[in-house]
């Protein structure tokens, strides 16, 4: 092993809070090399981010470290200020998550990427503004000049955490941390991001430290991975030992519960299979959803969250819907339910057309189709116990219910779903976020509906928790027969529950197929890049995997050519004309694609 | 930052020490107000003044409005400064006042009607903004339009001229004074409900309550005003303060409480045109009237630490 | 830009004019005229004086012809002070006024942003808290309890520094003099410099507390810049929400100021106007102040889209 540049021993980060003393990292030793790239894994909470915010010198304020942390054989903690300044910054420099609240609102990008440099090296404005055009061409930001006027909230998230990445590299630093640096960004973007950090590595020979959560995401990246749990390092080694030959038991259980596109059924109940004449439950045809956005004072331009997608649901069976933000996956699940009106279509459930004016159909509906949402904490109201949360239900639909008789349902229901009857009277903040997501699931059960949506419901959660809450629903479904809509921008996890699944792009369905299918025969371009984008927690696959890669990010919902990126030839050269509507095509039975030009690969 | 997560087993075993109660908000919120000290003084001291001016009758012999020509202006027998004119004999703690009246008395009368002032304007200015916040909050659309843009206007005015003119123009009475600067106060308030109201509305559990079956009323009286409760406490607390200033500065001007009905405004208007020969009569009054301001302040400050949501 | 200020200006206009007609119509609503309080005169008399001062008029006539005259600048005679007009007499006041509230805000903004931006980079040490105790006096003691006292220890006992005199006079205008105008101002810019002082502390503690520091931080900037370039532009975006409601406080405060230090400004004609019933005089000055308030409202508003750039120019 060559010399490593940078050395931490036996680091210990300690925060003072009301609470008491919380020792966030533990005795924590590790070396980088040279050009080398160390993936730091471990679930939130794990302080893998801290201790390297402590060797930078960046804790908050409440936070203590001590241990030793070496740079090039020179001791960086406890240095005052201006002299760890001569090494931060300039050898040693950071990415951050979250893009848009990690660079300063009121500061061009071009004044952000020269303050670092003029301020190592004192060199003519010219030279540097000349630099970080230059460095914005490395990380391919399109028009790097006119960028280097614009303001972050004129980025897109993507090109937001391009410029973080070329702020951090402008300096040539010998050592880059990147924490976290696509969590926040869509899986497609994702793909692009981990890309050029991919270059960056073997073309500067910079040494990479890799923090994340996501196992597919260190399996692509890292030379050598330290897996983090409870601020200890738990097990270390090189990238194909920690994958194949895992030691620690809790590294074992990170793989496992990653979900994998390649395989499915990770959860041990076996998915139920709707009976083949089972009845059909819902039929959305045509739904189109459109909010007015106020573009300028007296101008309003329909932004088309929903427009027109169609499906059937059958009993006992499970929907996966799929696409990146702004894609209408969680508007759609809000005008089923009626809890947004829709602007076109129909929404046939049992038979009956549901017209969200007469009150009989919503009381009806509301008892057999119910919802789980995304963030556990969020969709609990803190000042109701959760006993209180899960029998709202029970009180609005089925008032003449007996208060015992309540009671009786709301512990029945909790133990059911994994939590302790005794807990009736806790209030939400008193529970993790996987408990939490647990009353969610159980307020949705209580009323025994024929279908639940799930909206992006375990995407909040840690990989371990996200495990449990699917198995969980899993289990809950094949218990009661009822149908799934399972919401989500990760297909991983979709392809764990769905029997058949919907890919959604600006609004409009572009491919419909079963569970196997879409991952193994997807037809569309836009499936095969969302597919491919997928990290996979295999470091031989997943580095020897072909891309499909999408140019550039999203487009914004308010362009009428947004649906037509994949059908470039239909497009009407105007902003205000109706724009054509991609067909769906049946290219095998119960396999829907829509209309696209043909990719030349 | 790193968030701690009570673990299961941990949860668990808290459970069956402590037999099915939760933590809510509230009992969060109640002990992190009481261990705030400055928080904790302020309510004593402040339940100390009302009681006084509740029982400021049976707590001296002299009634507030006797006057005695044969100790005007005199200074209380403890006074330090001997080079006063005259003492005002045992009784006179606070001394006594230009007509001789007892300024013990008349500073616990002034805190009568200065706290009522605070407290009955701040209940009309609550009252008005709730309802008008509220509505144009959870309505929305066009009519929250309108009900702000009618705010905005009205912030914008020097209100505190047309409580003046309104001062003026009517004979002034107390119940005058409680309209006029209830209808300054209540603008701020509405702002605030309608933010809160407007973010409530969004939240999550409201779509959840929604999909679960709860009717609009419903929702309104178990999710939105229990959420509302805790900004609504923090700013009633810090109105109070407001508007006894807001009340001393009229009185102050001559245009407050007419004689012989005092407040501490009055009072101290008068003591500043007697500071040179008789500070006592400036004193006094200022320093209750800038301790009670101080109490209220304190507390208000301890509640919005305590009830911050940033903290959750 | 430019369109935007134009836009807000347009915007602010009808709010002036809602003022004006809303005042116009509290006095007319008044009971008993403005000579009430006059010996009693023969009817003839008083006929002539209501017909000089359009007062036969119906109310709706009296409102136009205010309107008009306001077109031009005229806001009429003073019904007490007869020989000037109202226009006169704040041509003549406002100066002082203005002279005391400008100093008063310019020491409130100075002092305000420094104390803030000092304790809370000493966020929870003694330093901290010392401005805050001093930030809690600001904003709990009165101006009408400051002026006396500071009147008292400065002006009437006398302070004696190291053989200095430091004795201020306390109270006259004397064509502005520096020594006569140290006290008013202080006084007058105390409360504000309390308010301000908080307002800023909590806004740099939030922007100190905020993921772009920290990557400012991570590039190794050094600290003063980081607090310059970063920090300050944030912490200081409440402070410009506030100045409205800062140049409302220091109009109710100079009332209190120009009363007791005598000063001849429109606070003290307008006090004055009050409790003679001079509504001419009144509606003047209110004018005067609306047109104040309004005014540095939109100066806030422009200054906030210049200094936020994610603030849209549109809508």
């Amino acid at each position: 092993m060559p010399e490593p540049i940078f050395e931490i021993r036996n680091l210990d980060v300690r925060f003072a809070t009301h609470d008491g003393e919380v020792h966030a990292v533990r005795n924590v030793s590790l070396d980088i090399a040279e050009g080398e790239c160390l993936g730091v894994v471990g679930e939130s909470g794990s302080g893998k981010s801290q201790v390297f915010l402590a060797a930078m010198g960046l804790l908050s304020s409440n936070g203590r470290a001590t241990g030793s942390v070496k740079y090039r054989g020179r001791e960086l903690l406890g240095l005052p200020q201006h002299k760890l300044n001569r090494v931060r910054g300039s050898n040693i420099t950071m990415i951050f998550q979250d893009p848009l609240t990690s660079l300063t609102p009121h500061m061009t990008i071009g004044a952000q990427i020269m303050e670092g440099l003029r301020s190592h090296r004192r060199i003519p404005r010219d030279v540097a503004e000349a630099r970080a055009i230059e460095i914005l061409e490395v990380v391919r930001i399109p028009e790097a000049r006119q960028r280097m006027r614009q303001y972050p909230h004129e980025l897109s998230g993507g090109m937001r955490q391009r410029a973080m990445i070329a702020m951090a590299t402008v300096s040539g630093p010998d050592l880059l941390i990147a924490d976290e640096p696509t969590t926040a960004l869509d899986v497609t973007v994702q793909a692009q991001i981990l890309d050029i950090m991919r270059e960056l590595k073997s073309e500067l020979k910079t040494a990479v430290v890799m923090i994340s959560h996501d196992m597919g995401v260190i399996a692509g990246i890292a030379d050598r991975v330290q897996v983090m749990r409870e601020g200890q390092i738990v097990e270390a080694g090189p990238v194909e030992g920690i994958f194949y030959r895992p030691q620690h038991a809790y590294t074992k259980e990170l793989i496992d519960a990653m979900p994998r596109l390649d395989k499915a059924d990770l959860t041990e109940t076996a998915r139920a299979e709707p009976a083949p004449d089972a009845p059909k439950l819902l039929e959305v045809s045509d739904l189109k959803v459109h909010f007015p956005i106020k573009v300028a004072p007296w101008i309003t331009r329909p932004l088309r969250a929903v427009d027109g997608v169609s499906f059937t649901l059958r009993q006992g069976e499970t929907l996966g819907v799929v696409g990146e933000s702004g894609c209408g996956k969680s508007t759609l699940a809000r005008a089923i339910l009626q809890l947004l009106p829709r602007t076109d279509g129909s929404v046939v459930w049992l038979g009956h057309d549901l017209d969200t004016h007469r009150r009989e159909d919503l009381r009806k509906l509301r008892k057999e189709l119910q919802i789980v949402f995304q963030d556990p904490l969020a969709s609990l109201d803190p000042r109701c116990t959760v006993g209180q949360s899960i029998a709202e239900p029970l009180h609005a639909l089925m008032p003449v219910l007996p208060r015992e008789e309540v009671s009786a349902r709301v512990k029945k229901m909790m133990a059911r779903v994994g939590l302790d009857p005794g807990w009736i009277n806790r209030y939400p903040h008193e529970f993790s976020g996987g408990q939490n997501q647990r009353v969610g699931v159980a307020r949705a059960m209580i009323v025994e509906p024929k279908l639940v949506i799930c909206d992006e419901a375990v995407s909040a959660l840690d990989v371990s928790i996200q495990a449990q809450i699917v198995r969980l629903i899993a289990e809950l479904q094949a218990q009661t027969h009822m149908s799934l809509i399972f919401i989500s921008h990760d297909l991983a996890i979709v392809r764990q529950l769905a029997h058949r699944v919907i890919v959604l792009y600006m609004g409009q369905v572009v491919e419909i197929a079963d569970g196997d299918t879409i991952y193994f025969d997807p037809r569309h371009p836009y499936t095969k890049a969302l597919i491919s984008a997928v990290p996979v927690p295999d470091p031989r696959l997943e580095r020897a995997k072909k891309r499909i890669k999408l140019a550039g990010d999203l487009p914004s919902p308010l362009a009428t050519r947004a649906p037509l990126t994949f059908l470039k030839s239909k497009v009407i050269d105007s902003a205000t004309a109706e724009q054509y509507r991609p067909k769906l095509i049946q290219v095998s039975p119960g396999h829907f694609v829509a209309e696209h030009d043909e990719v030349v690969t | 930052m790193s968030i701690i997560v009570p673990n299961a087993g941990n949860a668990a075993a808290m459970t069956r020490a402590q037999e099915m109660r939760g933590r809510s908000l509230w009992v969060d919120a109640r002990r992190r107000l009481f261990e705030n000290k400055a928080a904790v003084v302020s309510m004593v001291l402040l339940a100390i003044i009302t009681l006084m001016a509740i029982l400021a009758p049976l707590l001296s012999r002299y009634s507030f409005d006797a006057t005695d020509w044969n100790v005007v202006s005199c200074a209380p027998d403890w006074w330090p400064d001997s080079t006063v004119m005259c003492n005002a004999g045992g009784t006179h703690w606070f001394g006594t006042d230009s007509v001789g009246r007892d300024l013990f008395v008349r500073v616990l009368y002034g805190a009568r009607v200065s706290l009522a002032v605070g407290l009955v304007t701040t209940l009309v200015s609550l009252l008005i903004g709730v309802l008008y916040g509220a509505i144009a909050g959870y309505i929305g659309g066009l009519l929250d339009d309108i009900m702000m843009r009618v705010v905005d206007v009205l912030y914008s005015l020097p209100f505190i001229f047309f409580v003046i003119i309104l001062m003026v123009i009517f004979h002034r009475s107390l119940f005058l004074l409680f309209v006029a600067i209830g209808a300054v106060e209540w603008l701020t308030m509405a702002r605030i409900v309608r933010g809160q109201t407007l973010s409530i509305k969004h939240k999550e559990f409201i779509e959840a309550a929604r999909a679960g079956g709860v009717g609009p009323l419903a929702i309104i009286l178990r999710h939105v005003i229990p959420n509302l409760l805790g900004p609504v406490i923090i700013y009633v607390t810090l109105t109070i303060p407001d508007v006894i200033l807001a009340e001393s500065f009229l009185s102050f001007l001559g245009l407050g409480v007419q004689e012989p009905l005092t407040s501490w405004g009055v009072l101290i208007s008068d003591g500043a045109n007697q500071m040179e020969i008789a500070p006592w009569m400036l004193i006094f009054p200022a320093l209750f009237m800038a301790l009670t301001l101080f109490c209220f302040n304190f507390i208000g400050d301890g509640l919005r630490d305590a009830l911050d949501p940033k903290e959750r | 830009m430019l369109s935007y200020a134009a836009r807000r200006f347009l915007g602010a206009l009808p709010t002036l004019f809602i003022i004006i007609t809303f005042a116009f119509f509290m006095m007319r609503l008044a009971p008993g005229g403005p000579f009430d309080s006059n010996r009693h005169l023969p009817p003839e008399i008083e006929y002539n004086i209501e017909a000089a001062y359009n007062l036969d008029k119906p109310v709706y006539e009296q409102y136009f012809i205010y309107l008009d005259n306001l077109a031009h600048f005229d806001l009429g005679p003073s019904y007490k002070t007869k020989d000037f007009t109202v226009g006169e007499m704040i041509a003549a006041g406002l100066p002082v006024s203005l002279r005391l509230g400008l100093s008063a805000m310019a020491l409130a903004i100075f002092f305000g942003i420094a104390l803030g931006t000092i304790a809370a980079l000493n966020k929870n040490k003694g330093t901290d808290y010392g401005v805050m105790v001093l930030a809690m006096f600001g904003i709990t003691i009165p101006t009408f309890v400051t002026a006396p006292i500071l009147t008292l220890i400065f002006g009437i006992y006398g302070v004696n520094f190291l053989g200095m005199d430091l004795s201020l006079p306390v109270g006259g205008w004397n064509g502005g003099a520096l020594p006569n105008m140290i006290l008013p101002v202080t006084v007058l810019a105390l409360p504000q410099i309390a308010i301000i002082s908080r307002l800023v502390r909590g806004s740099t503690i939030e922007a100190l507390r905020s993921n772009y520091v920290r990557t400012a931080r991570a590039k190794g900037l050094p600290a003063y810049l980081i607090l310059w370039r970063h920090v300050l532009r944030s912490s200081l975006l409440p402070l410009v929400s506030y100045l409205g409601p800062a140049v409302a406080g220091l109009l109710t405060g100079s009332l209190i100021v120009e009363q007791i230090f005598g000063l001849p400004g429109i606070g003290r004609y307008f006090v004055n106007a009050a409790l003679n019933r001079d509504y001419t005089l009144m509606m003047g000055v209110i004018i005067v102040y609306a047109v104040f308030i309004i005014g540095l409202n939109l100066v806030a508003d422009l200054l906030y889209a210049v200094l936020d750039p994610r603030v849209t120019y549109k809508r």
